[in-house]
């Protein structure tokens, strides 16, 4: 939980009243809120946490650290199933899916 | 050498280890503040590649091990009923209150969802009128902005069926915490790299001033890690003790202003007891009192919650740099990833998971005598 992910921007719109950002994680899109780093625009890299952009980057270290990441498994860890990380850790079959709630 | 090919940079890696090695005449004691720091190390095997007289100490930097046993049972009663969806961060699954985790609360049927952001919860609670939604608001100073965020956002939107669960922590109480303790070892800090993302540096030059310790602002990649290092002891060895920023591409002196202000707006200053521990003063943030009616504590009434912790598990002397994971008698045996006794065993950020994945079960030196830090 502690990591923060450098992440691109592919888009931007206000939702609610609140400016949010489709960002790619090499792969992975997410929905990030902008509210902290207000002035961010398409194409420009930010670090990442629990879905807010909290600081730019440049590419070049962006692109590094994402390799760096995926390399060691952590964009699993991070964007991975978290039940079957779980499950896995104590040992026991995952239980039923998010979706099966919904 | 075995892990140094391992590295991004190789060469570059070499270089800083080689610097270092010609840099240190005197044993130094270096504490690193950030779980996620604490694993890349063990990973990498830096503190294998660093000099002998650089001993790296792991500090109290993991959330998930640091939230105290009698909030996590607070979210284990509050998850277990029936009008609430309670959401949480992945990480906090199996981190063990007293006899079960949310895992198994999810298991005898509590909602206990997953969730990327804290306004995913919020989305839930808006998806979800007739129940309560509530959200487990745990972490540093990187992870309390969005959680301010959602709180002020629930607030805009009017959504009322929407609360956290506080139980933040800051950084610079603890290394206070930690200098005024008696039996304090450490020399120099490796302060966390996302942390001062948000908070800038501001903070720092007091405390290092005034305990003469040097602290270096430090990324968890292993290169900047070394970096961190190279530049610490560059320090120490020049009798310096200053604020220095080895990690400028994604910290600014001055931080992230509107994150700032937000904190300031959502949150006020608290006590705060860390797990394994005991109280900080001035160490965490709580709702202050005009979001109030957000505070799932005060909304489901939780505050008598009794706890007891497993007298074998030592993560106390673990956070606290005063005991290394394999010299746990429980390490390995009676605790392990799959049965954990303390926090620092479940999660992937904590000093005794990080020693069992890397298999640092073969050095196990007397246990040096455990005093308390704070
Ligand atoms: S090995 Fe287990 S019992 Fe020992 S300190 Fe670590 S978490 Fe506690």
């Amino acid at each position: 939980m502690c990591l923060a992910v450098p992440g691109r921007v592919v888009k931007i719109e206000e939702r609610d009243g609140t400016r949010m950002a489709d960002v790619d994680f090499g792969g992975v899109v997410k929905e990030v809120c902008l509210e902290y780093l207000p002035d961010l625009q398409v194409g420009e890299y930010a670090v990442v946490h629990v879905g807010f952009a909290l600081q730019r980057l440049d590419e070049e270290s962006a692109r590094q650290t994402l390799e760096l990441f995926e390399s060691l498994g952590m964009l699993q860890e991070e964007f991975g199933d978290p039940w079957e990380l779980a499950a896995e850790a104590g040992g026991t079959p995952p239980p039923k899916r998010e979706e099966a709630r919904k | 050498m075995k892990y140094i090919d391992e590295f991004q940079n190789p060469d570059l890696a070499r270089r800083l280890l080689d610097e270092i090695h010609a840099t240190v005449t005197r044993p130094w004691a270096l504490m690193e503040v950030c779980g996620g720091q604490t694993h890349s190390i063990i990973r990498h095997g830096i503190d294998q590649l660093l000099p002998e007289q650089v001993e790296l100490i792991h500090g109290p930097g993991c959330p998930v091990c640091v939230t105290p046993l009698e909030v996590i049972d607070k979210a284990l009663e509050i998850a277990s009923r029936p009008e609430v969806i309670f959401c949480s961060f992945g990480d906090m699954l199996r981190v063990p209150g007293t006899g079960r985790d949310l895992f198994r609360v999810r298991g005898e049927g509590g909602d206990v969802r997953v969730v990327y952001s804290p306004l995913d919860a919020l989305t839930i609670a808006r998806q979800n009128p007739d129940r309560q939604v509530v959200f487990f608001g745990i972490g540093f100073e990187t992870t309390a902005p969005p959680n301010a965020m959602t709180v002020y956002q629930a607030r805009r939107l009017g959504v009322r069926n929407f609360s956290l669960l506080v139980s933040h922590v800051r950084v610079p109480p603890a290394i206070e915490a930690i200098m005024q303790s008696p039996s304090c070892r450490v020399q120099a800090f490796l302060a966390a790299g996302h942390v001062c993302s948000v908070m800038g540096v501001d903070e720092y030059p007091e405390l290092a001033e005034r305990h003469r310790v040097p602290i270096v602002v430090t990324g968890f990649e292993p290169l900047d890690i070394l970096e961190g290092v190279r530049r610490t002891v560059a320090q120490l060895e020049r009798g310096e003790h200053t604020v220095d920023n080895a990690y400028p591409r994604a910290v600014r002196p001055e931080g992230n202003q509107a994150a700032k202000a937000m904190l300031e707006d959502v949150f006020e200053v608290t006590d705060r007891s860390w797990r394994g521990i005991g109280m900080i003063p001035g160490s965490g943030w709580r709702l202050s009192p005009k979001y109030r009616e957000y505070d799932a504590e005060h909304r489901f009434s939780v505050e008598d919650i009794r706890t007891s912790e497993p007298a074998e598990c030592r993560s106390g002397e673990v956070l606290q740099g005063l005991l290394k994971p394999h010299e746990c008698e429980a390490f390995g045996t009676l605790c392990t990833p799959r049965t954990p006794l303390g926090a620092t065993m479940v999660s992937s950020e904590g000093a005794c998971a990080a020693y069992y994945l890397y298999r640092r079960l073969d050095i196990s030196p007397a246990p040096r005598e455990a005093t308390s830090v704070v």
